[in-house]
């Protein structure tokens, strides 16, 4: 990797003071940022640590709202939730492996928005807030396509607040290489309505399959979604499936993930 | 009750120990004092004519030791290709230079371009970015049969065509061959892949040239299967260095597979480099490099065709395969479709015509060589593959149709040029149809149904050739070098054993297995035998160890010695209690002379031996060190039969293995738990082709499989707990432990049976699919089903 500058500061304030530098760069678990650096794919100038920021470790279960700080790893969130938001938790608990869900962020991952990623899928499907240090924004605002976000430059997500659904449930059909998610769905029922949420598809991003909603809201059961198909045009296709096979496995996660939620 | 000490026992490895704590010694471990790093710049286009490289900038960065680019390796040689093979014509292969570092040419992705030294990685690192490439791009080769095409861009502007050499083996005769073709009652056609794979060991390749002034000589560490080998090839071929001047040490190397047998331009410039900056250089691959730098395996496409009469007998196989060199010939390359491949076609059959045809091609794609199996799989896969598909279009068993064609007569002379000295595939069929529960196949696929899955089932045999040999036989079929191996047993004065062995042991338990043989025959522990090998400044000239040889071939050489050991002994023994050394008998360490109740223990001659006061000085020399070279009169030929149970997730096309069987015949064997491990280990390479990995490049020739975010390599859930059994033993007849190798035909057996059983899995669910192509991905196992 090249040299860079390495800042650990305690506040929020320190952080986003130091991320003011040109090409600083905020760090959160490196799951993604460290091996980027090791290839030498990316050149900051300085990294900015937010794992030492108690604020952004923080998790709260606020009666139907979970928040969870931005420096949270997945092994805590998959700890915290289970009881909860077991949903939540049991995606957390298969992103990676011990070794990314012991240091990899919440925060870090969904800055990150890697198409092929866990919880983007979480977050649009639960309809989270993201809590930054200068607003909050809705996930529908925030996930803007491959690896883009609604974040400005310096902008740190401090948390995240997930509504706690009736019921929810995450199906993931493996990569068989990288084990991320070849096709992932979150499927979640809220009284105000479904939000189904596919990950790892989409050539642009996680997005939310409006007409399975649809459906669902009518009847939250693998059968209301029959006939319906996302258009396979827009969908990756790729050494580990084709647009057609991702666009299928779209419709077949979402029946699995509405039957699993129950 | 099971042996707890020798041959036939079971002690756990006791190398783990050392691996399992972190006190192995893996050449990274290594670091020489002074010693600079070199930094690789490699090619990321498959196909360019360097038209200039700028240096300039580059050595002028900090740390800079010197930076080496293709013309500095003008007056060296190439790397050498290890096997000569003569094509249907009479005439020799095409074989190109070889460069160290490109020199003109850019050939592949990952080609060397230049080297930078520096003090530090980081800084060669840095000092690589500034320097300036100008390239001509070229169009590459990546299509095998589009390479051989009228008009194709050529890989080698010298060579007259991508074309390495078109063979023929078995029956020559193409009349012939239609003729019985011609006269079948039914003839079975299959068109398949054998795909291209990635060894990926788990520890990457390291070298590390050291250079001394004040005796002139050198030391290369790398991680190699066979350091003898590394150092004929680099001293005689590529650099010109005095072999008694160089030293070869791959001390703990983890895994091979075959990826580590092949010498390395990597080896060859860290030797020169750290002669020409006058300090070692060091260099360990990162997993990226040795994805577009290890030696690729397989890569073969083929059509076979099976003809059958009208019972269902084997009548003729006629086979064509267009199999891929890469851009260059590495070590082992052209022996892999041509003689390891061809001379296995015969497979456990009595099919009386077999004509094997084979063209090798140049392409724009990391050179490929052996990977654990080395041709044998890919004969074993389209065999085993082409009769489940006779079977099912003929409605017959596939059990019962490969029964009816086995050989059970041996020695058998098979019509492609082998003669398979034992085995007893009925044997073999009948513990396979045991340990599989065949018959509680229809039950288990009613109860995957109910659970809305298809279950399959799939078998095939196999049958393989290790420890090729001998070394005047594969000599006349293109061989550069010979195939024995060697052993020295030094006793100590006070009984314990070094033996020093020319195999190598990267994961195979040497260090286990090698002593037990040694410690039955003299009847003395375990303990008190060590093994010596990696390094050619200790042991004798040995081969090295791939093609399952090890104790066929070097446990051979060490039986030899020892028994030369036994024999001198048994003299000092003779003299010690005044009797003729014929009478002396050796059991469990002690001496005892016939008919009496004398005895010396194995101690007592030793410290004889070196301590010889009261000795036969004028007719016996002191010490007791022997050496023995091994060179086998034959292969050894392994055998047996696999059955894979899988079931197929109709919506995804997820395929989970649910059973795996094996039963082996690998003759005697010595310790049964390692056989366990390598036939596990081969397994899960097996299974890893079949359903996982493949080594893809787009037509660029950038290879899009290039990391294991794309490699898909198998995990430990990705394969079922095995029942694994090789009770049944036909011993090899020629030599003198009567053993066969193991450690490949995990990995040869175990492609077909998966991909039968999917095949068997999805015709249950009504779909009328005969092949897919591996690995059996749930995309390819899905587009199949809605195909």
């Amino acid at each position: 990797m090249y040299e860079f500058e390495f800042e650990k500061p305690s506040t929020v304030a320190e952080a986003v003071a130091a991320l003011a530098d040109e090409d600083a760069q905020a760090l959160g678990g490196g799951q993604t940022l460290i091996p980027t650096l090791k290839q030498r794919l990316a050149m900051p100038s300085k990294l900015v640590s937010l794992t030492g920021i108690p604020q952004l470790k923080e998790l709260s279960d606020n009666g139907g709202m979970l928040t969870i700080g931005g420096a949270v790893t997945h092994a805590e969130v998959a700890a915290a939730a289970a009881g909860s938001y077991p949903a939540l938790a049991e995606l957390a608990s298969h992103i990676g492996d011990p070794a990314v869900r012991n240091r990899g962020t919440i925060g870090g991952s969904l800055a990150n928005n890697d198409p092929a990623a866990c919880y983007p899928a979480a977050a649009l499907g639960s309809g989270a807030t993201i809590v930054t240090n200068a607003r909050e924004i809705t996930a529908d605002d925030y996930f803007q396509g491959l690896f883009e976000t609604a974040l400005n430059e310096g902008e740190i997500i401090t948390a995240v607040r997930f509504p706690v659904p009736e019921k929810a449930n995450y199906q993931k059909f493996l990569q068989p290489a990288s084990r991320f998610a070849l096709v992932g769905v979150f499927a979640a029922k809220y009284a105000a309505g479904v939000r189904v949420a596919v990950t790892g598809a989409s050539e642009e991003g996680v997005f939310r399959w409006h007409e399975a909603e649809a459906a669902l809201d009518a009847s939250f059961a693998p059968d209301a979604l029959n006939g319906l198909s996302v258009d396979a045009g827009s969908m990756i296709g790729d050494l580990h499936g084709s647009k057609e096979y991702r666009a299928h496995l779209v419709g077949v996660m979402t029946k699995r993930a509405v039957a699993a939620a129950g | 009750m099971p042996k707890d000490n020798g041959i036939g026992a079971s002690p756990k490895r006791r190398e783990d120990v050392r691996f399992l704590t972190g006190a192995g010694n893996y050449t990274d471990d290594i670091n020489v004092h002074g010693q600079a790093h070199v930094h690789f710049l490699r090619a990321d286009v498959a196909h360019a004519t360097i038209n200039s490289i700028d240096t300039s900038a580059a050595e002028a960065m900090p740390g800079v030791v010197k930076i080496f680019t293709g013309a500095d390796f003008a007056e060296v040689g190439g790397i050498p290709c290890g096997w000569g093979v003569t094509d249907r014509h009479g005439n020799p292969q095409q074989e190109p230079r070889h460069p160290i570092i490109a020199d003109g040419t850019i050939r592949h992705v990952g080609e060397i371009v230049a080297a930078v030294v520096a003090d530090t990685l980081e800084q060669a690192r840095d000092a690589a970015e500034a320097i300036e490439l100008d390239l001509g791009d070229k169009p590459a080769v990546v299509d095998m049969a589009a390479a051989l095409g009228d008009g194709s861009t050529k890989v080698h502007e010298d060579l007259t065509s991508n074309l390495c050499y078109d063979w023929v083996f078995g029956n020559p005769d193409d009349d012939a061959v239609q003729a019985a073709f011609d006269s079948a009652a039914h003839v079975t056609t299959l068109e398949l892949v054998n795909n291209r794979l990635v060894a990926n060991p788990m520890e990457p390749r390291v070298a590390i040239g050291d250079y001394s002034r004040g005796t002139d000589e050198y030391t290369l560490h790398t991680t190699s299967q066979n350091p003898h080998v590394i150092r004929l090839l680099m001293c005689a071929f590529v650099l010109g260095l005095p072999e008694h001047k160089v030293r070869v040490i791959a001390p703990d190397v983890g895994g091979g597979f075959g990826s580590k047998i092949f010498h390395y331009a990597e080896e060859a410039f860290c030797t020169f480099a750290a002669h020409a900056c006058g300090r070692a250089v060091k260099w360990t691959s990162t997993r990226s490099e040795a994805f577009i730098s290890d030696a690729h395996g397989r890569d073969h496409v083929t059509k076979i065709e099976l003809a059958l009469d009208a019972d269902n007998n084997f009548t003729a196989l006629r086979t064509n395969t267009m199999a891929n060199m890469g851009a260059y010939l590495s070590t082992f390359s052209t022996s892999v479709p041509s003689y390891l491949h061809g001379t296995l076609m015969a497979g456990n059959y009595k099919t009386p015509i077999v004509q094997v045809n084979v063209k090798t091609v140049f392409t724009n794609t990391v050179p490929v060589d052996a990977y654990r199996g080395a041709g044998r799989p890919e004969a074993t896969f389209q065999l085993e593959r082409v009769i489940d598909k006779a079977a099912r279009e003929l409605g017959a068993d596939p059990i019962a149709l490969r029964r009816q064609n086995f050989i059970t007569q041996f020695p058998y002379e098979t019509p492609v040029a082998l003669t398979y000295d034992t085995g007893d595939y009925v044997a073999t069929m009948d513990k396979l149809e045991e340990v599989a529960d065949v018959a509680g196949f229809a039950a288990r696929r009613a109860e995957s149904e109910k659970n809305g899955k298809l279950r399959g089932f799939g078998i095939n045999c196999y049958i393989e050739a290790c420890g090729i040999a001998p070394s005047n036989i594969v000599g006349m079929l293109g061989a550069r070098a010979g195939l024995y191996d060697a052993a020295t047993v030094r006793v100590n004065a006070t009984g314990t054993v070094s033996v020093f062995v020319g195999a190598h042991s990267h994961g195979q338990g040497h260090e286990t297995s090698f002593p037990q043989v040694v410690a039955e025959m003299i009847g003395i522990d375990e303990s008190m035998v060590d093994i010596v090998h990696g390094d050619t400044g200790r042991v004798p000239f040995g081969m090295g160890t791939y093609g399952s040889r090890s104790i066929a071939v070097c446990g051979s050489a060490m039986v030899r010695a020892t028994e030369k050991i036994i024999a001198k002994a048994k003299k000092i023994a003779a003299h010690l209690m005044e009797a003729s050394d014929a009478d002396i008998e050796l059991k469990d360490g002690q001496f005892t002379v016939a008919g009496t109740d004398k005895s010396v223990a194995w101690g007592d001659v030793t410290l004889t031996a070196y301590v010889p006061h009261n000795y036969p000085l004028e007719e016996l020399e002191p010490g007791l060190e022997e050496t023995a070279f091994y060179d086998p009169a034959n292969f050894t030929y392994p055998s047996g039969a696999y059955a894979c149970e899988v079931e197929v997730d109709p919506d995804t096309g997820k395929v989970s293995i649910e059973r795996f069987s094996a039963a082996d015949d690998f003759g005697n064997i010595i310790n049964p738990m390692i056989v366990d491990g390598q036939v596990h280990g081969g397994l899960g390479q097996g299974i890893g082709q079949a359903l996982l990995e493949n080594a893809a490049y787009d037509e660029d020739g950038q290879l899009l499989s290039a990391s294991f975010m794309d490699y898909a390599m198998p995990r430990a859930d990705d394969v079922p707990f095995y029942q694994v059994d090789h009770s049944c033993q036909t011993p090899c007849t020629h030599n003198p432990l009567g053993v066969k190798g193991c450690g490949e035909a995990g990995a040869i057996g175990s492609p077909p049976a998966v991909v039968n059983a999917v095949i068997d899995a999805l015709q249950s669910g009504g779909k009328n699919v005969t092949h897919i192509d591996m690995p059996l991905s749930p995309a390819r196992v899905w587009a199949a089903m809605n195909g």
